[in-house]
């Protein structure tokens, strides 16, 4: 049975990691779901957060494959399914000449947040769970969504 | 002050180096030129630079140090990725250095420029890209780290040429690596190591599978002492060929695809396999579901993500292997010999490697083979390529030795053959090398004859020329109905019409003339084409003060046995009787 995992892989903050990690995975036909990367606390250290799907044994494999990497520090895999804290960040813009106030409903009871405001656009950020994200989707489609970005999920251990 | 190129030097001295396989280009100028006036590292030049990293591989393999390349950017660059791969896949620590465009055009796709750093990713066990002279030497110093410790591989240093012209000032060594996130494991876990200990006084069918890994640790000797303290029986694979001797008596050769009858039925029938430094490639395992199915599956392994990569395993011991037979020596009790003993041995009595050479018949290559084993003293080292003739030379080659046999194994690279004799040779000048090689494979590297003439270099080159590509043919014999695609190395245009692939009266001439190759590039060359030959070219050949080439016209049409098909199950072998 395959299922999501986020691999939280912590490596050296140099050139070509990045390039060294999706590399790794490509070449094992493994597809990234999602991959968010920022440098850390630490200025020489930089944190990837990656979505891939497979069997535990698959992800562990991969684990130890990434973690054989010379300038990775440390892999931790999250499973999905133990339901520990993901979250996913997205901006959306929204056409709103008509249905504005019913919009606004929508984004309040999601706890998005109004970032730009245009005469016939509103901008919003949403963040959360994936799930949330989903429904806000979902319950935004009917207005037509201009144009949406996703960060991709990011987890952390419990 | 010093410059970029001065420091690399400095650091290969630092580093022991004293021989560099090279070929120059314009980036790589700087540093050819502080090796000018450098005479305490010599640097080879061989023809191409593919036979340079296999020579450098060929030397590590030997001699267990690094070996060093130095090629220029582009061209000369991306004619190192064989040699690469090949190091990567056999672990052999080796770095190649390669220059590179000026940082500033770096992008821009100038003139021979190649991301080198890119290129060799994933075939390289790390890389660099040297963009700042301060950064040099602690690069050069993990390089050499990187590359010899934990599990050995190839390190590629892409150095580009402003950088090797930049001066530094206050310039030392480091007297350490300085990479935090790489740490190679050293000792195994105690409990672990327990566990193993128990399992072998419990195991009634034990048996141990040695990989390359004894040779990178140095554990032959303990590896022997174990084996014969608890009476386990050991196969080795191609890479430990001579770990154990092959006359030692819980021997079992070489298992897999053409490995022993013996080797394999023991890996199939135990009931405690301990697979040691090994990665259980797929020539060895074939299927994998009746893989030694009713054993326990312990491996030591200093690489973590071998372990259960492909065997599931129940006694995981990361470490370095000689450490952990150094402990495992101290938690085993003596274990008497068994009946699986007497078992296993019977089925080496049962099943002996064998050929019948009819005196007046075609030459056997397997017979040529046993015959260089009479000239070879017990310090030859015994090169190959890849094809038949490295199967017929692992089975029959007498291994007395670690780091005497030296072949391709993981990436199976034709023309690896001679630019490793000739590294192997270098790295130890005293010492008899020889590489049994084939029509086909000889000819993908045959551009270093003159390397060796010129550096007198004094490998003894055995070609089994059976006028084609043996191994491919023997498959498409097996497996493809006899359609012999492209494997008849004298094959015409106009052969279509009138021959299948291998007609024994064929007209057409052997070409290249091996002999005449080896006489215009500056040495002996030598020809038999009866059985009655066979040991008069072997004596001139090894009577040479040099490099000789010595050619056997062996059979066509004759098949390495045993064999497993791909994929079957390692007890289903093909023995070839009825031939
Ligand atoms: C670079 C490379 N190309 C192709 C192959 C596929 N291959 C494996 S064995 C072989 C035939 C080798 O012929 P030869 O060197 O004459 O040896 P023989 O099998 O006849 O002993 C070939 C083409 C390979 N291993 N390496």
């Amino acid at each position: 049975m395959t299922e999501k995992y986020t691999l939280v892989i912590t490596v050296a903050n140099r050139v070509g990691v990045l390039a060294r990690i999706s590399g790794l995975l490509s070449s094992r036909g493994i597809n990234i779901e999602s991959i968010v990367g920022c440098r850390t606390e630490n200025p020489d250290v930089y944190q990837v957060h990656l979505v891939i799907r497979g069997t535990p044994e698959l992800v562990q494999k991969i684990s130890k494959q990434v973690q054989k990497l010379i300038d990775t520090i440390k892999v931790v895999d999250i499973p999905h399914k133990k339901g520990g804290p993901i979250r996913e960040f997205m901006f959306a813009k929204i056409p709103a000449r008509k249905d504005r106030s019913e919009i606004l409903d929508i984004v309040n009871m999601f706890g998005a947040k109004i970032v730009d405001i245009s005469p016939s656009f509103l901008t919003v950020d949403l963040s959360g769970p994936t799930r949330k994200i989903d429904q806000f989707m979902e319950m935004m489609k009917p207005f037509g969504i201009r144009e949406y970005i996703r960060s991709g999920q990011i987890a952390v251990g419990s | 002050m010093m410059t970029g190129a001065e420091i690399l030097i400095d650091a290969l001295k630092k580093e022991g180096v004293d021989i560099v396989f090279g070929y120059p280009g314009g980036v790589v100028l700087p540093v050819f030129d502080v090796l000018f006036k450098t005479p305490e590292i010599r640097v080879v030049l061989t023809r191409h630079e593919q036979a340079a990293v296999h020579a450098a591989d060929g030397y590590a393999r030997a001699t267990g140090r690094t070996g060093v390349c130095l090629v220029t950017s582009g061209p000369g660059a991306t004619n190192t990725i064989t040699g690469l791969a090949n190091a990567k896949l056999d672990s052999i620590p080796i770095v190649v250095i390669s220059g590179q465009v000026k940082t500033a055009v770096i992008g821009t796709d100038a003139f021979q420029e190649a991301d080198m750093a890119g290129l060799t990713r994933p075939i390289c066990k790390h890389s660099y890209l040297v963009q700042r002279v301060e950064d040099l030497p602690q690069v050069l110093k993990n390089s050499f780290y990187i590359a010899r410790s934990g599990r050995p591989g190839p390190v590629a240093v892409d150095l580009p040429a402003d950088v090797a012209q930049a001066p530094l000032e206050n310039y030392a060594y480091p007297e350490h690596p300085d990479i935090p996130s790489y740490q190679p494991p050293e000792k195994g876990n105690a409990n672990q190591i327990r566990k193993l200990a128990a399992a072998v006084k419990q195991a009634s069918r034990p048996v141990i599978l040695a990989g390359g890994g004894i040779v990178a640790a140095g554990a032959s000797a303990e590896l022997v002492r174990f084996a014969e303290k608890t009476n386990i029986p050991v196969a080795t694979t191609l890479m430990a060929l001579g770990c154990v001797p092959d006359d030692h008596e819980l021997f079992l050769g070489m298992p897999g695809m053409h490995g022993r009858v013996s080797a394999n039925y023991a890996l199939m029938e135990c009931d405690l396999l301990i697979g040691m430094g090994t990665r259980f490639d797929d020539r060895v395992t074939g299927d994998l579901k009746s893989f030694a199915a009713g054993a326990t599956i312990a491996h030591v392994d200093i690489d973590p993500s071998e372990i259960g990569k492909i065997l599931r395993t129940q006694i995981p011991i990361v470490g370095d292997v000689r450490s952990v037979l150094a402990d495992l020596d101290k938690a085993v009790a003596p274990r008497p010999a068994n009946e699986w003993n007497r078992i296993v041995r019977e089925w080496s009595l049962v099943h002996p490697l064998s050929y019948v050479q009819d005196p007046e018949g075609e030459i056997l290559p397997q017979y040529v083979i046993d015959r260089v084993n009479l000239q070879a003293s017990k310090d030859t080292i015994i090169a190959t390529d890849v094809g038949q003739h490295q199967m017929w030379s692992a089975l029959f080659v007498r291994h007395r030795g670690p780091r005497a046999f030296l072949s391709s194994g993981g990436m199976g690279t034709m023309g690896f053959g001679l630019p490793a004799a000739m590294g192997a040779s270098l790295g130890f000048p005293d010492r008899p090398v020889v590489v049994i090689t084939g029509d086909g494979s000889i000819q993908m590297n045959i551009q270093e004859l003159p390397t060796c003439t010129l550096n007198r270099i004094p490998v003894k080159i055995v070609v089994l020329n059976n006028s084609c590509l043996g191994m491919v043919r023997q498959w498409q014999e097996l497996f493809y109905d006899g359609h012999y695609s492209k494997t008849c190395l004298k094959e015409r245009p106009e052969c279509r019409s009138v021959c299948s692939g291998h007609r024994p009266d064929c007209p057409n001439a052997f070409w290249p003339d091996f002999v005449r190759v080896a006489e215009a590039n500056g040495m002996p060359g030598f020809r038999a084409t009866r059985v009655s030959e066979v040991d008069e070219v072997l004596c001139k050949g090894f009577a040479v003060d040099g490099p000789a080439l010595m050619e056997f016209r062996v059979k066509k049409i004759e098949n390495v046995y045993p064999m497993v098909p791909g994929g079957k199950p390692i007890n289903v072998i093909l023995l070839g009787a009825a031939r």
